[in-house]
């Protein structure tokens, strides 16, 4: 069995792959979709929709437990990036009460070669939608947004996470 | 060792698969009200336990334990539940529920696309899957005890 797991990981793609693959979506997107909001809105979606898929393969993979506070939680979304975009974000800015932090980055797969027009795209709006969605699944609900992005001239790229509050476990069916 | 039936919800306590091997005795109900049956006591027993436990428990509601059968429950951080009825000689029987999510459930649902979140499972791959999981289980089990 562990044999399996070790092919498991080894299945690792060229991320240029990824790269110009998302940006294949990107740019059909923006060309099917007048509205640059309206695009922003379904990066998020199929973000979304793929975190909550994505968080079934994270939580086999690493056998991770539920997290009981957000710091916590904030070190699953370090070891996430690491292991689905091989980035390394660093976890800084927490918000006193301690349930706000922003994830930083110099570099992205995603954004690899992307220049930006200047029409408010976000263009790894992906990421927040997977981060909420994921997370959601696991009865955190969170928000997510960027506050610098390098496409538009900033220095680092910075996605702050916000906790909102815990999903409360749902009663059986037959309850209500 | 027998494996007799196995039973997935997800957090809402959809019934997202049943997988039967070596039942002789039904319940007389149908299957959806088994299901209903089953998470409300799964749901029931898992609170018990957290409110009564005397130390912080860590895994929870682990198994419960009849004089004919064994029920092992496996909750995942994202709420899914795997119950596994089994005789009482099994053993190991986490570290099987545990191979069914991570080998089976999720390579062949949560990497569907065709397969919904949250909808009753019908994909053959994973009842094919699973019932050769099953089948070669008892072996490997039997070897390790």
């Amino acid at each position: 069995m562990s044999r399996q797991t070790s092919r498991l990981d080894a299945k690792k793609v060229n991320s240029e792959l990824l790269t110009l693959t998302y940006g294949a979506l990107v740019s059909q997107m923006l060309k099917e979709i007048d509205n640059t909001d309206d695009v922003n809105k379904q990066l998020e979606r199929i973000g979304y929709n793929m975190g909550v898929r994505l968080i079934e393969d994270f939580l086999a993979r690493t056998g991770s437990n539920r997290c009981l506070e957000m710091r916590e939680t904030a070190d699953k979304i370090q070891q996430a990036f690491r292991l689905y975009l091989n980035m390394q974000p660093t976890v800084t800015s927490w918000s006193s009460a301690g349930d706000e932090f922003s994830l930083v980055w110099d570099q992205c797969p995603l954004s690899e070669w992307v220049e930006m027009p200047n029409n408010g795209l976000k263009y790894c709006g992906l990421i927040p939608g997977a981060i909420r969605g994921a997370l959601q699944m696991v009865q955190l609900d969170v928000q997510c947004w960027f506050i610098q992005d390098q496409l538009k001239g900033d220095a680092v790229t910075e996605l702050r996470v916000k906790y909102i509050k815990r999903l409360e476990d749902a009663v059986p069916a037959g309850e209500d | 060792m027998t494996i007799y039936n196995m039973y997935i919800f997800d957090r809402y306590g959809t019934l997202l698969y049943y997988g039967e091997w070596n039942r002789t005795k039904q319940s007389g109900m149908s299957r959806e009200e088994e299901g209903k049956l089953m998470f409300g006591m799964l749901f029931s027993i898992k609170s018990f336990v957290t409110k009564i436990s005397p130390l912080d428990p860590k895994e929870g509601f682990i198994s419960y334990k009849t004089s004919k059968y064994t029920i092992h429950h496996l909750e995942t951080p994202s709420g899914l539940k795997f119950a596994l009825n089994t005789d009482n000689q099994a053993q190991g029987m986490r570290e099987l529920l545990k191979k069914i999510y991570s080998d089976i459930y999720v390579k062949y649902v949560i990497r569907n696309p065709l397969c919904g979140i949250g909808e009753p499972i019908i994909s053959e791959l994973f009842k094919t899957k699973l019932d050769l999981f099953i089948k070669q289980a008892p072996l490997s089990a039997a070897r390790a005890s």
